[in-house]
Formats: structure tokens, C-alpha cells, sequence
């Protein structure tokens, strides 16, 4: 079937299986391979994206479903070739250490901001609960979040 | 994943009614798909076409109809949490929500897709049990509802008919004066199946139990109403003795197995410790 919808700010369009998941459409027929699979039954949050606005898990959406709908993915998030706070403070504060969780970690965490910017620790902690890191390097990605919210506000002031 | 797969995306309840009417058994209905996506990936589905509801916009919402809360089969669990009516009127679909998957299921998990899924798992169900739900189905054929308590007939099996679809499930609000509890014993708090998972309403008049309905999930074959010890707590005074006696009462009238998730053992004596932990806080 063929569906249309926007993909980090590009209308694309594309004829495919309905039942093809969205990240597998993302990783081979867009060639975004930012987006991974990690356990492909929505536990791990490494294939995460935005969706209209809500985090969801690639791996459990069919794109038959992703027809007109607005997509960001973890190379959308960057502005004219800057990164975006984000990623900026991952790097400051070693939030990635072996990088597969690091996407989707980018992507919870950005759903987030969008619609709270200043979180509590808490919010922070339970915004990356479906995000799994098997380096277990929790406390760098949450302070790397609560650096980028900060830095983001202190500039909206 | 093979090229066969043959989608359907109705806009209309019509359309999609016509599509149930011609339904052969290898034809699935997929919402926000947090169940049936992780078969599918795992190719443990047989199904070679698929009803894809997603877009059936008048299945959304959260309507407040005075005597019920009506709530359409399409919510999802985000919406649960963050709908003002539904944290007033039911707080514990609110919690049970909260303690499904994390943010990603929660945006796309569907009440309706709970109910249907039929898993003894199924987080809201015990809450759906103890606020009186009805489910509301629709066919070509017209509509009907169904008591939320008659619905389930066995393990994962339902009174729903081949041709039918979910459309909402209807609940009663919490009333002046009335508790309520709600508690998921899983392995950690976000994504996790739970052991047990309880939900109860009561009312108190001079610590007499007025009302009281206690309902439980992943300790019987489908989601259960704790019938006889509903019995033995209401119109009595509340006590630590009535509420040992309860612990004894509810720990024998479940019927848990030993799973990959917890023993059996491990499931009698968390339920009694859970009804104990409401029952105190009762007093």
C-alpha cells in the first residue's frame, strides 16, 4: 500500500507491505539507521521515535498506521548542523558509553522536553523507564537530560 | 512478514462492520497493536489480512454521561492518566495505567485492546471488575452490552463474536464516601507482567463494610470477582480478626498456577497480604 508522511521535516512517500513495522520502513527503505532494534517487542526503547509528538516504540508499529503522520527520528533532532542540547550534554557527561541504547535514550528524552521542559529528576527517570541500557550507565544519561533541560530554559529566559 | 499480508484501514464503524461480516478466521484486528505487533514479529501469527481500527477516530475519548464515565475502545493508557475526568471519577484506572509498560506502550496501548487481549494479566481489568463495567459491542447486526463480569468465559477467551468489535466499555464512578485500592505486584515498576494485580471499592458505616467488591488478575484463568470473601467481609465489622480470616478466605478461594513469572505459593500469599493492606487501611 502506499503511504505518505513526514519524516524528519521530509514528505516522503513509499509503497509497501501495511504490516511492515515502522522501524524496519525507517532502517531500509529511508536508510535512517539511527533507529535500532533491540529486543523487537517493545521492552528495550532502543528503536524509539516520535510520533505526532508521543515517544513510541518502532517495533510495534505497523505503517499502515503512519499514513499522513509526523515522524522524528534521532537524526531529526539536530538543527542546521547543530545538535540539539541533548546531544550536546551526552557527550559532555558520557552519557553514551557502548551507544545502542543512546537513540532511543535521545528520543524519550526529547519527547520530554518537548512537552515539559523543566522535569524533576523523578519525570526524568520515569520518561526513560522504557529505555533500557545494558552498560547500565543510568546516572550519566539522566544528569546529561537534567544539563540539556537546564541549558534549554536558562536560554528561553 | 511475508508480501501476502493483505491490510484494511477503515475510516468509517460501516466500513468496518462490512469488512467483520466477511471475516475468515485468519483475519485479525489490530489497534494500537502492543500485543498482537509482538506476535507478529515474533511470526507466531497465522493471519494473512489484518483490520487495522487505528483510524476510527470515533472510537477516542473519555465522555462523562452522569451516572457512568463512557470510555471509547481506542483510548489509550496515556489518555487514561492524563484525562481530569477519569483521575476523579475511577483513580485507580489512572494508577493501573500508570504501572503498564512505560511512556511507549502507554502511547499506543488501547483500553479496548486490554479488554480483548483477554490475557489474566490484563492490568485495568481487575478495576474494570469492581466498578461495575459493561462493555459495549457492535456489529452489522446492531449493538449490545455485555456485563464486564459475564464477558471472559475461559482462559483468553470471550463472548465476542467473529463479526463483532469492541466499540467502549462503560463504568461506574467511585461514590461519596467510598475507597478504593488498587495494587500490581510485578518483578520491577515499569515494563513489567505483573504476579498479581488487585483492585477493590468499599464503604464503611460504623465500621461496618457497607459495600465491598475485590477483583484480581494473574492468579485464576481470567480476571476474577473474590466472590466469597466479598461475602464474608460485607455487612461485617471490621477487625484484625475479620481481616486475618479474610487472608485465610481470599489465599483459598484463588486458583494460581506456578509460571515463569511466579509460584504459586508466592501468588496466595501476596493476594492475602494485599487485601490485608486495604482492609487496614479501611480502619
Amino acid at each position: 500500500m502506499k503511504i505518505a508522511m513526514k519524516v524528519n521535516s521530509h514528505q516522503v512517500e513509499i509503497d509497501v507491505n501495511g504490516m511492515k513495522r515502522l522501524l524496519d520502513v525507517l532502517r531500509e527503505d529511508l536508510r535512517l539507521t539511527g533507529t535500532k532494534e533491540g529486543c523487537g517487542e517493545g521492552e528495550c526503547g532502543a528503536c524509539s521515535v516520535i510520533i505526532d509528538g508521543r515517544v513510541i516504540n518502532s517495533c510495534l508499529v505497523p505503517v499502515c498506521q503512519m499514513q499522513e503522520a509526523t515522524i522524528t527520528t534521532v537524526e531529526g533532532i539536530a538543527k542546521d548542523g547543530r545538535l540539539d542540547p541533548l546531544q550536546q550534554a551526552f557527550l559532555l557527561f558520557g552519557g553514551a558509553q557502548c551507544g545502542i541504547c543512546t537513540p532511543g535514550m535521545l528520543i524519550a528524552a526529547r519527547a520530554l522536553l518537548d512537552i515539559n521542559p523543566n522535569p524533576t529528576t523523578e519525570e526524568i527517570r520515569e520518561s526513560i523507564a522504557g529505555n533500557l541500557c545494558r552498560c547500565t550507565g543510568y546516572t550519566k544519561i539522566i544528569e546529561a537530560i537534567e544539563h540539556a533541560a537546564n541549558s534549554t530554559s536558562d536560554r528561553s529566559i | 512478514m511475508t508480501a501476502t499480508e493483505i491490510t484494511h484501514s477503515p475510516k468509517t464503524l460501516a466500513e468496518t462492520y462490512a469488512l467483520l461480516a466477511d471475516r475468515h478466521e485468519n483475519c485479525r484486528i489490530i489497534a494500537g497493536g502492543t500485543d498482537l505487533m509482538v506476535l507478529h514479529n515474533a511470526q507466531m501469527l497465522q493471519s494473512t489480512e489484518y483490520i487495522d481500527i487505528w483510524g476510527l477516530d470515533e472510537l477516542r475519548g473519555v465522555t462523562d454521561e452522569t451516572d457512568w464515565i463512557r470510555i471509547g475502545a481506542l483510548t489509550t493508557y496515556s489518555e487514561l492518566i492524563n484525562s481530569p475526568v477519569i483521575r476523579r471519577a475511577i483513580p485507580p484506572l489512572v494508577e493501573a495505567s500508570k504501572t503498564i509498560g512505560a511512556v511507549q506502550i502507554q502511547n499506543r496501548g488501547t483500553i479496548g485492546g486490554n479488554i480483548v487481549n483477554a490475557s489474566p494479566a490484563g492490568d485495568t481489568l481487575p478495576v474494570l471488575a469492581v466498578f461495575d463495567a459493561e462493555i459495549e459491542l457492535g456489529s452489522g447486526r446492531g449493538r449490545r452490552l455485555v456485563d464486564f463480569n459475564q464477558f471472559y468465559t475461559a482462559y483468553r477467551e470471550t463472548v465476542l463474536e467473529p463479526d463483532e468489535l469492541l466499540l467502549a466499555v462503560r463504568v461506574a464512578k467511585l461514590r461519596e464516601g467510598e475507597s478504593s485500592f488498587f495494587y500490581k505486584a510485578g518483578t520491577r515498576r515499569a515494563q513489567a507482567i505483573s504476579k498479581v494485580v488487585i483492585a477493590a471499592r468499599a464503604s464503611l458505616k460504623n465500621h461496618v463494610i457497607e459495600s465491598i467488591k475485590i477483583a484480581l488478575g494473574s492468579v485464576a484463568a481470567t480476571v476474577i470477582r473474590a466472590r466469597i470473601t466479598e461475602g464474608l467481609l460485607l455487612n461485617s465489622s471490621l477487625s484484625n480478626e475479620l481481616i486475618e480470616e479474610a487472608r485465610r478466605t481470599i489465599s483459598m478461594e484463588i486458583m494460581p498456577i506456578t509460571d515463569v513469572r511466579s509460584t504459586e505459593h508466592y501468588r496466595r500469599t501476596v493476594t492475602a497480604n494485599l487485601l490485608a493492606k486495604f482492609l487496614r487501611q479501611l480502619i
